[in-house]
């Protein structure tokens, strides 16, 4: 598991690597909200193009992520899910408040 | 109905364990050859049991639990449990978006995601008694 960040104009990239579980969630918990600690961006975009397998533990994570983000008057959106994780997002209504994209790119403009 | 191979696992309640869990399932059912999607809704659903057992079973604490799967010639049943504290009531236990753990950003959606990813779901838990999770899913046919 691993996260990494970058950024563009004022959007924090957050590229999530591996199996998004109750495991790795803490991890992945404490990585993002020290990054958003220190960042002066206030959008972010989770891509997910290299996230491998996820369970409904990972919906909580993005889930806390959005609200954190939504409270710091932050957009927040979801890049680049596979299959297997869109149904998981879709079951839980996540979709209905975050919006999801095929690329980064128009992730970023979206902001 | 006869199964033609069974498995029995027992492990540390440990989150490290989750992905051993879950691949161990996928590899054992992998000889029924499922589509991929299948295999993913195994997986999932495993996940999501054994996640169950660590935190509302054992509440993190240290306990063992137990899997096992039998397969049948086109489908496959796994049991999931654990001897921790079980469910004060199942039936809340099983609504979309309930947690009785809030305060860990836990989504509340682990068994609408074993009820939609498997065929059949058998929730049995007491009070102090533990519980185990029979699920039962189907594959397409060859």
């Amino acid at each position: 598991m691993q996260v990494k960040f970058s950024s563009r104009g004022s959007t924090l990239i957050v590229a999530i690597y591996g199996e998004m579980d109750h495991h790795s969630a803490e991890y992945i918990r404490e990585k993002v909200d020290g990054e958003m600690m220190k960042s002066t961006t206030k959008n972010v975009v989770f891509d997910f193009s290299r996230v491998t397998f996820m369970d409904s533990s990972g919906i909580g994570v993005i889930m806390g992520r959005y609200k954190n983000i939504q409270k710091l008057n932050g957009k927040a959106v979801i890049a680049n899910v596979n299959s297997q994780v869109k149904r998981i997002f879709e079951m839980s209504g996540l979709l209905r408040i975050m919006p999801v994209y095929d690329n980064i790119d128009t992730a970023v403009s979206s902001m | 109905m006869q199964p033609i191979n069974e498995m029995k696992l027992e492990f540390l309640s440990r989150s490290s364990n989750e992905a051993f869990a879950r691949v161990a399932a996928a590899a054992f059912v992998s000889q029924l050859d499922p589509t991929l999607e299948e295999l993913a809704d195994i997986k999932t659903s495993v996940s999501e049991a054994v996640t169950n057992c660590i935190i509302h079973g054992y509440e993190n604490g240290d306990g063992y639990i137990k899997m096992s799967c039998m397969l049948y010639e086109n489908s496959a049943e796994i049991t999931v449990s654990d001897q921790g504290r079980g469910i004060d009531d199942i039936e809340m236990a099983r609504q979309p978006l309930y947690t009785s753990k809030p305060e860990l950003e836990r989504s509340g959606m682990g068994f609408t995601v074993m009820e939609t990813f498997m065929d059949e779901i058998k929730i049995i838990s007491e009070p102090g008694m533990g519980t185990t999770i029979k699920m039962f899913k189907r594959f397409s046919p060859k």
